[in-house]
């Protein structure tokens, strides 16, 4: 039976680690809400959102209280939108107000993101691909919950870099249209290169087209969990370390396990993965960038992050990947900015810079993430940064993602206030030379050599 | 069944079983194990329950345990025993 150390334990966890499950995301095809009518289409899509969604919130809230964890999130990805829309959408506008229709069943259903206003153009863009992309920044600033997301490369297709030029302009733009809100929009869109079709964590979860009907994908979380195991590790060997890593993924994800496979059974819907991803949160102690100065680093960012990024990335893969029956996802630790009061405290010393950042994005699980940069840098540029994190993801077969928010009106120096779970974040220096000639050349970088293993 | 471990923690005084057992009789939760012990004046209590009669839902009795805990000073918790036990069992 359970001892009382056991009990203990678990609930020194949740009570003063921060253990939680950080969402239950329930993945819906549109597939079959298709219609050549604009309206027609957007009451299917309403419908079947609410008709599947409706107890996700009140089911979230049952296993919270019946296991005593926490469930912070409860969301919605949708089939990518270009792809439903596109029978119906003759404009940007008409793809928009596909994009108010999702607000308004996430406000219905009560969930707080719903993602998949996307589009999957890794090799070329269809003209529906076309016209969502060149809406997202009208959607995003109509919108309170919608996240948007834009695959832009993949191992298999190479980078398509006509779209990263024009996700470096939409990028800008959707900081403009939502610059009375410090260009909170951005925050709300990343671009991927590999991008897995059952990510549960926004803003770059959507149900790709290889997924059932309905689905639930649950994200963990527990930073502070594995920083305070180490606590107890200090001065031992890295031997020692990475098996106290592993113990610990491995406690952190059956906890995921176990409420994915009750949510699932309760909603009746099928179980999809569990994403062992360490996802920080502003909240103090629930921090990655802590982690790694547990391992021994003065902040994040200093000599040896990366390799202590590295280790950290592959205990966790390896604790966790046997706590569950399917994982999937983005897998990894998180390296946010602005949603890290460790990564934030690393920028205000000195310590971190975006190219470091981008060093760390080719070990973890994600890429360049939540970071504020001046308001008056050039779209191209933009372009350049998401094409060298485009190229990190297909080189070394990851999915990488861009996340950056060009604060418009604000310079290095100065902070902004996302609020919430988004935190705040120092804006960090760009690079100042041009890659214009570049990025303008058109056209797509061919997939890499290791890409033909048939 | 539906195993439940209850855990109460909190300064040590007189009664804290009587009043939570009182409790879990008058609903119908049947006790199936308890382990107590006293850590410098704290009182721990653990206790396996079995919920299958019960009447009330999960999240009442979770609720109301709470409040008993509220009026003798101790800290009562209910959780479902399938997280402690995928945690710490392979």
């Amino acid at each position: 039976m359970i001892n009382f150390f056991e009990v203990n334990e678990t609930n020194k966890m949740i009570e003063k680690e921060n253990l939680d499950v950080r969402t239950i995301t329930i993945g819906i095809s549109l597939l079959d809400c298709i219609s050549t009518d604009l309206e027609a289409l957007r009451k299917n899509i309403y419908d079947k959102i609410e008709r599947t969604a409706r107890n996700l919130v009140a089911t979230g809230e049952e296993i919270e209280k019946e296991f005593g964890i926490p469930i912070v999130n409860k969301r919605i990805s949708v089939t990518p939108i270009a792809l439903v829309g596109g029978a119906a959408c003759k404009t940007s506008e008409d793809f928009a107000k596909i994009a108010e229709t999702l607000d308004r069943v996430a406000k219905e259903v009560g969930v707080n993101f719903i993602g998949g206003y996307s589009a999957l153009v890794s090799k070329g863009m269809t003209k529906a691909d076309e016209l969502l992309i060149r809406s997202i920044p009208l959607a995003l600033s109509k919108t309170e919950r919608v996240c948007s997301s834009v695959n832009l490369g993949s191992t298999r297709t190479g980078i398509n870099m006509d779209a990263v030029k024009l996700m470096g302009e939409i990028v800008k733009e959707t900081a403009e249209y939502t610059k009375e809100d410090d260009s909170l929009g951005c925050a709300k869109l990343v671009v991927f290169c590999n991008a897995p079709d059952d990510n549960p964590f926004m803003a770059g979860a959507f149900h790709g087209v290889t997924e059932a009907d309905a689905i639930i994908n649950v994200g963990v979380s527990g930073p502070g969990v594995v920083r305070t195991a180490l606590e107890k590790v200090r001065g031992e060997s890295f031997e020692v370390l990475c098996e106290t890593i592993k113990k610990t993924a491995f406690k952190v994800t059956r906890v995921g396990q176990l409420v994915a496979k009750e949510a699932s059974r309760l909603l009746q819907i099928p179980f999809g993965i569990v994403d062992l991803s360490l996802a920080p949160t502003p909240a103090i102690g629930d921090s990655v960038a802590d982690i790694l100065c547990e391992i021994g680093l003065e902040y994040a960012g200093a000599p040896g992050t990366t390799a202590a990024l590295a280790l950290l990335n592959d205990q966790v893969k390896k604790g966790g990947v046997m706590a569950s029956s399917y994982v999937g996802g983005l897998s990894g630790a998180f390296i946010p900015v602005s949603e890290d009061q460790g990564m934030i405290d690393a920028v205000m010393a000195g310590a971190l810079t975006l190219e470091k950042l981008e060093a760390m994005t080719c070990v973890c699980s994600v890429g360049l993430d939540m970071i504020a940069i001046p308001g008056d840098t050039r779209s191209s540029t933009i372009s350049g940064i998401i094409a060298d994190e485009m190229a990190i993801g297909m080189v070394n077969q990851k999915t990488t993602a861009v996340r950056i928010i060009p604060v418009i009106g604000k310079g290095v120096g100065e902070k902004v206030e996302f609020g919430g779970l988004l935190g705040y974040a120092p804006i960090m220096p760009v690079n100042p030379f041009s890659c214009e000639e570049f990025i303008n050349r058109g056209g797509r970088i061919p997939a890499p050599i290791h890409s033909f293993k048939n | 069944m539906k195993k439940t471990i209850i855990t109460v923690v909190g300064k040590d005084t007189v009664g804290i079983i009587a009043k939570v057992c009182t409790y879990l009789a008058e609903n119908e939760v049947n006790i199936l194990d308890i382990s107590q012990t006293i850590v410098q004046d704290y009182f721990n209590m653990m206790m396996l329950v079995d919920m299958n009669r019960a009447q009330k839902p999960f999240g009442d009795i979770s609720d109301e345990l709470a409040k008993v805990g509220e009026e003798i000073g101790v800290v009562i918790k209910c959780q479902r025993e399938d997280i402690f036990d995928k945690m710490h069992r392979i």
